[in-house]
């Protein structure tokens, strides 16, 4: 009885999943399996083959930024837990503090601090950075190019994203049992090894969200790449929207790539989550 | 007690949101027992705002104005279903691709009287040859514009889009029929071709500059900012928008190309399932008149094909500002027959031909 209750009040958003997240889903399936007049087909999988360019290229910058973010969220976050609360309320708020501001005007921000002639460039410029470098070298510096790279992309989603990678590990770590620490430490364990057998390994669900939410936003861009890519890097993200609002409307191309784009994340957190469960299981034999 | 003043706080902040909107949505001259309304999308920037409240303070009528960014964004909203408007402003090429897929309804021009104040050359153009369902808005041309700070001499020719001489400060078109447009002008091949190999060959211009490192990005709005502050030196846009960049940057210049160019008409159209269609033609009919014609073209910098407006607009610039409008720039605003005697309009292509754009342009991205 009490049960059925509960069920009831989770009616609302069993709906609200049915209607916007499932529904969707099916249609991207159906839109994948048919042809421009309706009828079943494979052909547009099969032209799938000639767009791995932008498959390997979007995954592999949202690799890099989920690796940076890791390396940059996870000891900030491990820093914060161990402060007082006073330092930790305080450091959220900054860290949550841009996510207030809507993520296209971010990175616009970005655009022009990373241009040519852009804040952080003029500021180079007037600390005397380039005739410094141009008299050692005998260079003919201006400017550091920076904007419409690669790297810029990279940047733009580390930036966007860092605050899904801290924020995940910072609450797992924050209510780690303290007594296991200094359990692993009457033990004998050095700090490193306190690290190693007990902190990382009961951090890791906290990690593997982290990875989750950095890895499946970063992977699906197209305003990163966009405005500071320059357009010229083509990412998964530009191809599906390409197919919907360019000029030759092929939502089913559309809809099978973005089918198989979703199909490889899901391999790939499967396997890291199967990975994750393993270490979990060796630590606790 | 401190909760209690936040809460407050809160409450009153939200409250006077409420009040703002409310305040702001309350149509000025709703008498009729039943709202009318209409719901109009266009492109960004391409209205003076006043005007919405003028048309709707004169008529009761309540104008819900949306945006959206390109023709092929608009076309696909429309064939999706996602959008119930009234009036759309596509361009030319659009319109016919509208037209052939039976997506407008006819007008009654009895409804529009200001129609007959379009100059005879804005009617029955190709994309609706007996003009049943159209009523131009605005005109003009696309061309280069250059910082003429930053280039060694004044800039002619399309070459100037794929010259390795100016790597990394050209701004390419960041859409596919204006790009390989660009690239087959270059090539002096029509912009309505059909043929594989002039198009392919479009391509591989625009592939070897890119491999050649002359973009430096491919840009839609943001080029605005880019020639605005000399971030970049070459770009192809619209004399419009050359008109308000110009404002910030004196610098930049405008040309239209030897090789000719594309000159644009953008019209106002009914969708043919439109609610309100009565309201959407007395929308059409208020924006056609004199009055807002000329208001809107000092806003938006773009020629109105009213023919009066047009002619009256040096008049109507140095009574509003106390001096004489630059000749060259009326110029560049509404050029005379002998340019655009040498621009082709963009018309619908067959699906074969835009499936082809399409796979190229995505071909074009690829490109490391």
């Amino acid at each position: 009885m009490k049960k059925n209750k509960l069920a009831l009040f989770s009616a609302p958003y069993v709906l609200w999943m049915a209607v916007f997240v499932v529904i969707p889903i099916l249609m991207i399936v159906v839109y994948a399996f048919s042809s421009a007049g309706g009828g079943f087909t494979l052909e547009n999988f099969a032209r799938i083959g000639d767009y791995m360019v932008v498959f390997t290229r979007s995954f592999k910058l949202a690799f890099i930024a989920t690796a940076i973010c890791l390396l940059l969220g996870y000891p900030v976050s491990c820093f914060l837990a161990r402060e007082g609360p006073r330092f930790q309320r305080v450091a959220m708020m900054l860290i949550m503090l841009p996510m207030w501001m809507n993520f296209l005007l971010r990175t616009y921000a970005w655009m022009s601090l990373l241009e040519n002639t852009g804040l952080l460039n003029r500021f180079f410029e007037a600390i005397g950075l380039f005739d410094l470098i141009n008299g050692i070298f005998g260079t003919n510096l201006e400017y550091f190019k920076m904007i419409n790279t690669q790297g810029a992309v990279v940047l733009g989603m580390v930036y966007n994203f860092l605050p899904f990678m801290i924020l995940p590990i910072y609450s797992v770590i924050v209510k780690l049992d303290h007594r296991l620490i200094e359990a692993a430490r009457d033990l004998g364990a050095d700090s490193a090894t306190v690290f190693r057998r007990v902190t990382l390994p009961l951090s890791l669900p906290g990690v593997l969200s982290g990875i989750t939410m950095v890895f499946v936003p970063a992977v699906s861009t197209f305003a990163i790449s966009q405005l500071l890519g320059g357009g010229k890097q083509l990412l998964l993200g530009n191809l599906i929207e390409m197919q919907f609002k360019g000029t030759a409307y092929n939502p089913q191309l559309g809809s099978a790539v973005a089918l198989v784009m979703m199909l490889v994340v899901v391999v790939c957190m499967t396997v890291m989550n199967r990975f994750g469960e393993g270490e979990e299981q060796a630590v606790m034999l | 007690m401190k909760k209690t003043v936040s809460l407050t706080l809160a409450l009153t902040l939200s409250a006077g949101l409420l009040a703002g909107c409310s305040g702001g949505s309350d149509p000025a001259g709703s008498g009729s027992s039943e709202k009318r309304v209409v719901n109009v999308c266009s492109w960004g920037e391409y209205i003076d705002e006043s005007l919405i409240d003028e048309f709707e303070h004169e008529t009761g009528i309540e104008v819900n104005y949306q945006t959206v960014p390109s023709n092929e964004e608009l076309y696909s909203m429309l064939k999706t279903g996602g959008a119930n408007y009234d009036v759309v402003v596509p361009s030319d090429y659009m319109i016919s691709q509208l037209i052939e897929e039976g997506m407008l309804a006819e007008l009654d021009y009895d409804n529009i009287p200001n129609f007959s104040l379009i100059d005879d050359r804005f009617k029955n153009l190709s994309y609706d040859p007996e003009n049943k369902y159209t009523v131009p808005y605005t005109w003009g041309t696309l061309g280069i514009i250059y910082n003429s700070a930053m280039v060694e001499e004044p800039i002619t020719s399309w070459d100037a889009m794929f010259d390795p001489q100016y790597a990394d400060q050209v701004l390419m078109i960041n859409n596919s029929r204006d790009a390989l447009g660009i690239a087959l002008m270059d090539l002096n091949y029509s912009v309505n071709t059909d043929s594989e190999e002039e198009l392919r060959a479009a391509y591989d211009l625009l592939a070897q500059a890119k491999e050649a490192g002359v973009y430096q990005a491919f840009v839609m709005d943001e080029v605005f900012d880019k020639m605005e502050t000399g971030e970049a030196a070459i770009s192809a846009y619209y004399a419009g928008d050359y008109l308000t960049m110009l404002e910030t940057n004196p610098d930049l210049k405008y040309v239209v190309p030897e090789e000719g160019s594309n000159w644009f008409v953008d019209a106002m159209c009914v969708l043919k399932d439109a609610e309100n269609k009565d309201e959407a033609e007395e929308w059409i009919n208020f924006l056609c008149s004199t009055d807002a014609s000329l208001k809107n073209m000092d806003y938006i910098w773009y020629a109105s094909p009213n023919k009066e407006a047009l002619e009256q607009y040096p008049e109507y610039y140095e009574e509003t500002y106390g001096e004489e409008l630059d000749p060259e720039l009326y110029e560049i605003m509404a050029p005379p027959q002998e340019v655009l005697k040498n621009c082709e309009a963009y018309l619908v292509r067959p699906a074969a031909t835009r499936t082809l754009y399409n796979d190229l342009w995505t071909d074009l991205g690829i490109l490391a």
